[in-house]
């Protein structure tokens, strides 16, 4: 009888504290990595300010190189690359190769943003070497206005020439803004951009050089345009406003 | 001993006396009664919900975002039956919908980015996966001994638009992307895909048949490609099978053994005293714009040209010269459903270009292969290794059937029951992931599996991960009501002698009729509307350049007049909009003041020389066609349709759509109808 009492309180208090516990996975074993080589200058080969898609792989893979005090390339060096939670590296680590380069494939979060990633190494004196990269998540918003400004506006807005699409920048006797001008586009409010899309530059007392594209995207493309040029913009676009205190 | 004393001890203390058992008894059963309310009260999704009024409490606009929680505190569901759909994701994603979180990265408070769908209609897992009525982080997103689909990896997330819709979205480069590669890499011949509207995915590459090929290339062409079609040349699509030295010396002893010839599929190589020019061969690949198709790779080992025929590096190591010219004379007695149109080329063009072509080689690709005469045992063999790789499921083989579903069919490939795949040890136990390693490795899974391996990116491996997770029950069971078809393809063909010759030309590889063609070239739909006749008849004999900076451009066929005249027709004929009608405007003859206000339009208030040119001295634009000539090439009527609504009279096209009142429409019609050109040829450049 008082067996079958302990059993039923035990199994009570085990019934309680199911409903309070969180489960954890285990963390994921790293094999550890022997440098064999140390160098004093990590720089970026390729693969940096790279404009992806939301939690997808980048295009291009990101290439670091791991150089001595007198620039030559480091073989052997370990690299490690981090970045903001849901940003993934592969691999996530490495050595560098015969020609002190690491390349890695990155895929960024689920946030349209700017990803701050870091390439690190460690000198001899194991001191940590750090280079910042840093790459742009579009989301499916930015994401079409970017594929909108590759068909309408890039030929003009551009001056990046290649033979599928030569570049009209340079013909024009008003220079049009680049979309990733801050200094000049992030002055602009919405409405205003909005308007010069909608209604060409004469809308804003600007070149009729810019023609109208009101009649031409929707309301929702233009949107979407305007989604894309404020998250490329150099220096950032922090939207003007409401202030919000830090979470 | 001593324990059972103590218990008999301790059951003496709680339940000894009738009042203590009773009041012991009495707490007990309070303290169950509190487990429910306790569960409830530290469960997860509450612990969530407490977070993120902390969160949006010290926010300036914290009182709208309190009220738009407070209606809606508790488990939340949106439930939608016709989908299937029961989700309670909102419970802790409370801040989806509220705008002003766009600087919240922080999960599960995100706001969800702007998608062309609200959550009301379609809900979480529609697109995202998972399991909807959990209310627990681990239920939700991870496979349980339940619910194996866990949550979709953002990086697939297009998958799931493609559950619905079946034509390519403007905003799923991916998805669109994974498509086209199941169907050009020819993952289709083998695996059979069913959509849900019972047709079958056809694949788009058009492997070579094989019957005659001892005509075109040599045995040890066929070994080394065999071996590794990739160092033949970087772009081909054509994947490794790994066979050992043994097995592709027979397979290629038995496709040479079983090759049966056709008359006039070679010719006998012109004898030149003198070598030909190489400049002269180059310039007339280029002429002949031979890139537009053609890839080369350059010396900086960068590919340069278009992926609509094979690259043509190292072609010399594969062609036979005799082969290569009565191909080059004419492509459709080799293979008459080729992409490559039929030039007329004369005999001394034919032995240049065939000359200019064969020196593409590489000394070292063949430089090792030597193989002695086959055997009988070695030919049947290979006939052995053919049918067993199922070569024939994308080549034509003579004596060879195609064989049905060689290849585990991929029509619900995206539901696969966990249960039902072989993981490797390490690999994530999920459908997306073993995809991928099968995609990237599929020879990693078992060394004897057929599975070729294919040359792709990571993001090409991506791409099809993502258009075959699209492949799912519940893309198969949507009603028909609530998804999205893709237009069905056009098989138009045009008739009569028009229509031989356009197929002769391969009109169709590169130009869009009724829906049916490429799209290198303009649509070519309402041809007959838009241009006059002698400007089409002329520039089928010589095409000129309207767009300068175009690096492809329409070859020169070296048409007959009698074919160029029977093309002109039948365009003109035959390709004309029904909404208006060509003639009913003048080309000719317009009013000097209306003509000048045109002018004025031109250039002030439309700035149209930002992308055209019409004064090869002053404008600069080079977006759009040179209007130098528009007078004569255009008709008044097209000019003045086209500047009401672009779009209408080609979908697509970049040019924008003014919104121009009749009277500025008429006069810019009546100015460009007066750019006639010069007669002489335009300035180069």
């Amino acid at each position: 009888m008082a067996k079958h009492w302990r059993t039923f309180f035990a199994a009570s208090l085990m019934f309680v504290c199911a409903g309070c516990t969180h489960t954890q996975g285990p963390a994921p074993a790293v094999a550890a990595l022997k440098p064999t080589g140390f160098g004093s200058v990590l720089i970026e080969s390729s693969g940096s300010k790279q404009i992806g898609p939301t939690g997808m792989v980048l295009a291009q893979p990101l290439v670091v190189q791991v150089n001595d005090e007198q620039g030559a390339a480091v073989t052997g060096a370990l690299v490690e690359f981090s970045g903001p939670a849901e940003v993934s590296f592969d691999p996530a680590s490495g050595l560098t190769d015969s020609s002190g380069q690491l390349s890695t494939n990155v895929a960024l979060g689920g946030m349209a943003a700017r990803y701050q990633l870091t390439a690190r190494t460690l000198a001899k004196t194991q001191k940590p070497i750090d280079l910042k990269i840093e790459e742009i998540a579009l989301g499916y918003q930015e994401q079409l206005g970017f594929q909108l400004d590759n068909k309408y506006c890039a030929r003009c807005h551009s001056s990046e020439s290649s033979a599928e699409r030569v570049s009209n920048y340079d013909n024009l006797a008003v220079k049009p803004h680049p979309f990733a001008e801050g200094d000049t586009l992030n002055k602009m409010t919405d409405a205003e951009l909005t308007s010069i899309i909608s209604h060409g530059g004469p809308a804003l007392n600007k070149s009729a050089l810019m023609p109208p594209y009101g009649y031409t995207l929707s309301k929702s493309e233009i949107d979407a345009l305007i989604a894309y040029i404020r998250l490329i913009s150099d220096p950032p676009y922090r939207a003007s406003g409401m202030v919000y205190a830090k979470p | 001993m001593q324990s059972s004393k103590n218990s008999s001890s301790l059951w003496q203390t709680l339940f000894g006396h009738p009042i203590r058992a009773f009041g012991v008894v009495s707490l007990l059963l309070l303290i169950l009664l509190a487990v429910a309310p306790a569960k409830n009260h530290f469960s997860e999704w509450r612990h969530y919900q407490n977070k993120y009024l902390s969160l949006i409490g010290n926010r300036s606009d914290a009182v709208t975002l309190q009220r738009h929680f407070h209606d809606h505190d508790g488990i939340q569901q949106i439930w939608l039956p016709q989908l299937g759909v029961v989700d309670r994701c909102t419970t802790c994603h409370t801040g989806l919908k509220e705008a002003t979180l766009a600087d919240v990265s922080a999960q599960p408070f995100r706001k969800h980015p702007a998608i062309p769908h609200t959550l009301d209609q379609f809900g979480c897992v529609m697109c995202h996966r998972g399991q909807g009525p959990a209310t627990t982080v681990e239920e939700a997103h991870s496979s349980t001994l339940a619910w194996e689909q866990p949550i979709l990896p953002a990086r697939y997330v297009q998958s799931s638009c493609g559950q619905c819709h079946r034509a390519p979205l403007t905003g799923t480069p991916q998805l669109n992307l994974g498509r086209n590669l199941l169907s050009r890499y020819g993952c289709v011949h083998c695996h059979t895909i069913k959509l849900p509207d019972g047709t079958a995915m056809k694949p788009t590459d058009d492997p070579p048949s094989l019957e005659h090929v001892a005509d075109k290339t040599t045995r040890e062409w066929i070994y080394a490609w065999l071996k590794d079609p990739q160092a033949y040349a970087v772009t081909a699509t054509m994947p490794n099978f790994k066979l050992s030295d043994p097995d592709a010396r027979d397979i290629s002893a038995f496709l040479i053994a079983n090759s049966t010839p056709i008359a006039g599929d070679t010719a006998p190589l012109s004898k030149n005293e003198k070598a030909p020019d190489p400049t002269a061969g180059a310039s007339l690949y280029g002429e002949s714009f031979c890139a537009s198709c053609h890839a080369v790779q350059n010396a900086a080992g960068n590919v340069v040209g278009g992926d609509v025929g094979p690259e043509l590096t190292r072609v010399g190591n594969k062609v036979k010269p005799e082969w290569l010219q009565a191909w080059l004379h004419n492509p459709r007695i080799y293979d008459p459903g080729t992409a490559m149109p039929h030039y007329r080329f004369t005999d001394p063009q034919l032995s240049l270009l065939t000359a200019f072509l064969g020196n593409k080689t590489d000394s070292d690709l063949l430089a090792n292969v030597h193989l002695d005469a086959a055997t009988p045992e070695q030919i049947a063999h290979g006939k052995l290794l053919v049918t067993d790789y199922g070569c024939a499921s994308c080549h034509e083989i003579g004596g060879i059937k195609k064989p049905d579903n060689f290849a585990p069919e991929l029509t619900r490939i995206g539901s696969k029951p966990l249960t039902q795949i072989l993981f490797l040890p390490g690999m994530t136990h999920a459908i997306p992931d073993y995809i991928a390693a099968k995609i990237r490795q599929p020879r990693s899974f078992g060394a004897a599996l057929k599975m070729p391996q294919f040359t792709l990116a990571p993001a090409q491996i991506d791409a099809l991960t993502t258009a075959l997770l699209a492949l799912t029950d519940r893309a198969q069971d949507m009603p028909r009501a609530l998804t999205v078809p893709a237009k069905p393809p056009s098989n138009y063909q045009p008739a009569g002698r028009a229509g031989q010759l356009m197929s002769d030309l391969a009109c169709f590889s590169c130009h869009a009729i009724n829906g049916r063609g490429g799209d290198m070239a303009p649509d070519l739909t309402w041809e007959g509307s838009s241009v006059q006749r002698p400007w089409l008849q002329a520039f089928l004999k010589n095409p000129g350049t309207l767009r300068p900076a175009l690096i492809r451009r329409m070859p020169r066929f070296n048409l007959s007049d009698g074919d160029a005249a029977e093309l002109a027709d039948y365009i003109m004929t035959v390709y004309q909009n029904p909404a208006f009608d060509r003639d009913s405007m003048p080309n000719s003859g317009y009013p000097p003041a209306q003509v000048e206000q045109g002018k004025q339009l031109f250039y002030s208030k439309y700035a149209c020389q930002g992308c055209h040119i019409v004064d090869t001295k002053t404008d600069k634009g080079y977006v759009g066609p040179t209007l130098t000539q528009v007078g004569s090439r255009l008709n008044a009527a097209w000019i003045y349709h086209w500047l009401k609504d672009p779009q209408a009279m080609r979908s697509g096209t970049i040019e924008p759509n003014r919104n121009m009142n009749d009277e500025d429409a008429r006069a810019l019609t009546a100015f460009l109808m007066t750019q006639k050109g010069s007669g002489k040829q335009e300035a180069k450049k």
